[in-house]
């Protein structure tokens, strides 16, 4: 299963890019604020194709399910929108030990550290601090991409 | 006489900018259409981007895939307004067309866009 950070969470790169490569069956959205907008799963899922399953979950949801995705046959992609929803996975979830940051843009309070991952202080102490008790974290938008260790960038 | 509409092409790098220019380089440059790229946006920006240069006018939003951030927040964005209508999948034939009919309600435009859009679509040679 891939983790991903991605602030557009599912769209084009993810469904297409990751997804048609990795031959993904499964994306699993953890966002609390989709989670709750019945509209917006909706959305997503007519953005992606009829093949792929689309699943909506909070933190406490996929601390959960995850073991049960995990067993799934399927390949599938583990999605937040931001850096602390994916290290409260972290924290919740030791058997997460590799993370793709594929797009934080630019923001008040960040800096630019590749073309499409911007961090403030926090966030990339919060890498730091994740990459520190183990779990390996690289930047890569798209899967041609070489992948970027997160030492270079936070 | 009604507002003409306005047309926004917001799609992935700069692929609307090259629409655009190519409209013009076809109608002129009375087209009534800008250009939003998502480069370098999270969704809130990209929104923001798109929200301005519709600027509260009827308009008529194409994107470029159904199932790219740029749909999702234009139809986000169109979500609940009467007077702005979401089209995926833009091509220049239906952009050009878009330029000649302005004049149009905004539902109707947006059909013969994925009309003349759709048409458009072919194969030829051997």
């Amino acid at each position: 299963m891939l983790f991903r950070i991605d602030d557009r969470l599912i769209h084009g790169q993810v469904v297409v890019g990751w997804g048609q490569r990795l031959g993904v069956g499964f994306i699993v959205l953890v966002d609390e604020s989709v989670r709750a907008n019945v509209w917006e799963q909706e959305l997503y899922r007519m953005g992606v194709p009829p093949e792929m399953d689309v699943v909506f979950a909070t933190v406490g949801e996929a601390t959960e399910h995850l073991a049960e995705w995990e067993r799934d046959p399927r390949r599938g992609i583990l999605l937040t929108g931001d850096v602390d929803t994916m290290a409260a996975l972290c924290a919740a979830l030791p058997e997460v030990r590799k993370v793709n940051l594929g797009g934080i843009h630019a923001r008040e309070g960040r800096t630019e550290r590749l073309r499409y991952v911007f961090l403030s202080p926090d966030e990339a102490a919060r890498l730091r601090d994740l990459a520190g008790r183990g779990v390996e974290i690289t930047a890569q938008d798209v899967p041609t991409a070489k992948p970027v260790p997160v030492a270079e960038l936070a | 006489m009604s507002e003409r509409l306005t047309g926004v092409v917001v799609a992935h790098s700069e692929l609307a900018a090259a629409l655009l220019a190519a409209v013009a380089a076809i109608a002129g440059d009375d087209h009534g259409l800008a250009a939003v790229s998502n480069t370098g946006c999270d969704r809130a920006a990209l929104l923001n981007s798109l929200d301005a240069a519709i600027a509260g006018r009827p308009a008529v939003v194409f994107t470029d895939m159904p199932g790219g951030s740029c749909a999702f927040t234009a139809a986000a964005l169109a979500r609940g307004k009467g007077d702005v209508r979401v089209v995926t999948g833009v091509n220049l034939a239906m952009l050009v067309d878009f330029a000649f009919h302005r004049e149009l309600p905004v539902e109707e435009a947006a059909r013969r866009a994925v009309e003349v859009g759709r048409s458009a679509v072919g194969t030829a040679g051997r």
